[in-house]
């Protein structure tokens, strides 16, 4: 007998789902995913101030999550990095509600912590030879970045077009790419491993966070709930602590 | 003979695994189909991972075939564990064979100096895709060539050598040979998988049009703004690993 443990490895997962803290309700954030960090915290004080209420996130590039959310992903609530992939979920009847504006995100170049290239502004970007890494044109972080480097005249050839904010921040905080663009408050959230170089175009291109219940939720009480306390004070403090804007 | 309910499970296991197929099958934009998967992104695309995967096998045939000679022929202390060890990327999450990848050949990797001293730059380049295809394909060659030379056995290269042929004309003449359909097996198999890769590459290469952002970047960067030409692009790699997998298992040929 070889694997007499086999059948008990498959109940693991299982006793993993059991293990919850007998929350008796649950709550569904589907949040962008440079939301990550703060979203965690406001989840944490939302429950210290509901008794017995668990809030699930899950995060995700916004136009990943409203698809997901469109196949039927049983999401409470959904924050998106920016309004157009918010319409594409009021445009398909699944907002329970107006989306409201909670949070704005500006641009900046993300170096590795030394700054092998020297970078200083904008126009150093499009130095040749330079390995920049930006989002894909089609994800928030990319159009964003295409706007700026348009606006100021600046002709990027970045050597990837990474699907996420995540992947770009992989790229230069290992070192491999010279720089990146991504949200100031993605810098910030990265730590040590990277620095940022804030640059004045950045200022033209404002993103501006939307958030919605969603349809057909179980708890939709506790969602619209969720929406007001995002856009209360301690939302809106914990966001400023993050570096997010007020729209 | 086998017992009749097995039928009920196995039938279920089919649908399981033959179902979402359907779904693809089903799903596809038909009246635009050929337009969406001949444009200028999807012919990269598919030019690109064509390519890469073509070399990669190649690469997988010159490193794989001395390991599964080792590894079949040869006996010496600890070669279960570098079986194993050899074997890993066949279950490493792909993923993770990319974060590997890249502390190894990175600029800050192991070999980022010497490679730097050389000005190579693999990150960001095709090679790096090459690279990632061949680190996860290789174990199906070995696997694969490794089980042939076995089932094949010693016999006749022991009466090769015994009427006087040189190790290397054995190897040549009799081994080679007699293993080639688990060769060629292995070879589509490697071909396949590198094909397919996807978590490697978009870890350790980045993804950018005609470069790196092969087939499965493609549908994945798709999959988000435009999910017709994404479906689209899907069932082409269905097909093109249907016939890949319909080589493989032509009567006659053994999968190892």
């Amino acid at each position: 007998m070889r694997w007499p443990l086999l059948p008990l490895l498959l109940l693991l997962p299982l006793t993993a789902c059991g293990g919850d803290d007998g929350a008796s309700r649950t709550l569904t954030v589907y949040a962008a995913a440079s939301l990550t960090a703060s979203f965690e915290e406001i989840a944490e004080e939302f429950e210290a101030e509901h008794d017995g209420v668990d809030v699930e996130l899950s995060f995700g590039g916004s136009s990943d999550l409203v698809t997901q959310i469109q196949g039927g992903a049983p999401a409470d609530v959904f924050a998106s990095a920016d309004g157009a992939t918010m319409t594409e979920l009021v445009d398909d009847d699944l907002a329970a509600a107006a989306p409201q504006d909670f949070a704005t995100n500006t641009l900046e170049i993300v170096v590795p912590s030394d700054n092998p290239a020297g970078i200083a502004s904008l126009q150093d970007l499009a130095r040749p030879g330079l390995n920049l890494v930006v989002c894909a044109p089609e994800v928030p972080c990319g159009a964003a970045a295409q706007q700026v480097a348009g606006n100021a005249g600046v002709a990027l050839s970045p050597v990837s077009e990474e699907q996420s904010v995540t992947d770009v921040l992989a790229k230069v905080s290992s070192g491999e790419a010279d720089a990146g663009l991504v949200y100031v408050t993605d810098v910030r959230a990265a730590g040590d491993d990277v620095g940022g170089i804030t640059f004045p175009e950045a200022a033209e291109v404002v993103n501006t966070y939307p958030i919605a219940p969603v349809d057909g939720s179980d708890e939709p009480d506790l969602a619209t709930e969720f929406v007001r306390f995002v856009l209360g004070d301690t939302g809106q403090g914990v966001l400023a602590g993050f570096g997010f804007g007020q729209p | 003979m086998i017992p009749r309910w097995i039928y009920a499970p196995a039938a279920l296991g089919a649908a399981f695994l033959l179902l979402p197929l359907v779904a693809i099958v089903a799903r596809v934009e038909w009246t635009d189909f050929f337009t969406l998967i001949t444009s200028e992104a999807s012919k990269d695309a598919l030019w690109l991972s064509l390519r890469t995967s073509a070399v990669a096998t190649l690469l997988c045939l010159l490193l794989g075939t001395p390991m599964a000679m080792v590894l079949a022929r040869t006996s010496f202390p600890g070669q279960g564990v570098l079986r194993s060890l050899v074997l890993l990327p066949l279950v490493l999450p792909p993923v993770v064979g990319g974060v590997a990848l890249l502390y190894t050949f990175g600029r800050r990797g192991l070999l980022g100096d010497e490679l730097e001293v050389l000005g190579i730059q693999v990150a960001f380049s095709t090679t790096a895709v090459v690279l990632a295809q061949t680190f996860v394909a290789t174990p199906f060659l070995v696997v694969s060539l490794e089980g042939a030379l076995r089932t094949a056995g010693l016999r006749y290269e022991v009466v090769a050598a015994s009427l006087g042929a040189a190790p290397t004309t054995v190897f040549r003449r009799v081994t080679l040979p007699l293993v080639l359909p688990g060769l060629v097996s292995g070879a589509v198999l490697s071909f396949a998988r590198a094909l397919g890769e996807f978590g490697a590459t978009v870890t350790f290469a980045g993804s950018l049009q005609g470069v790196t952002r092969t087939l499965p970047l493609e549908i994945y960067r798709l999959r988000e703004t435009d999910v017709d030409a994404a479906v689209a692009l899907s069932l082409v790699l269905v097909v093109v690993a249907v016939l890949v997998i319909g080589f493989a298992g032509r009567p006659g040929r053994s999968l190892g």
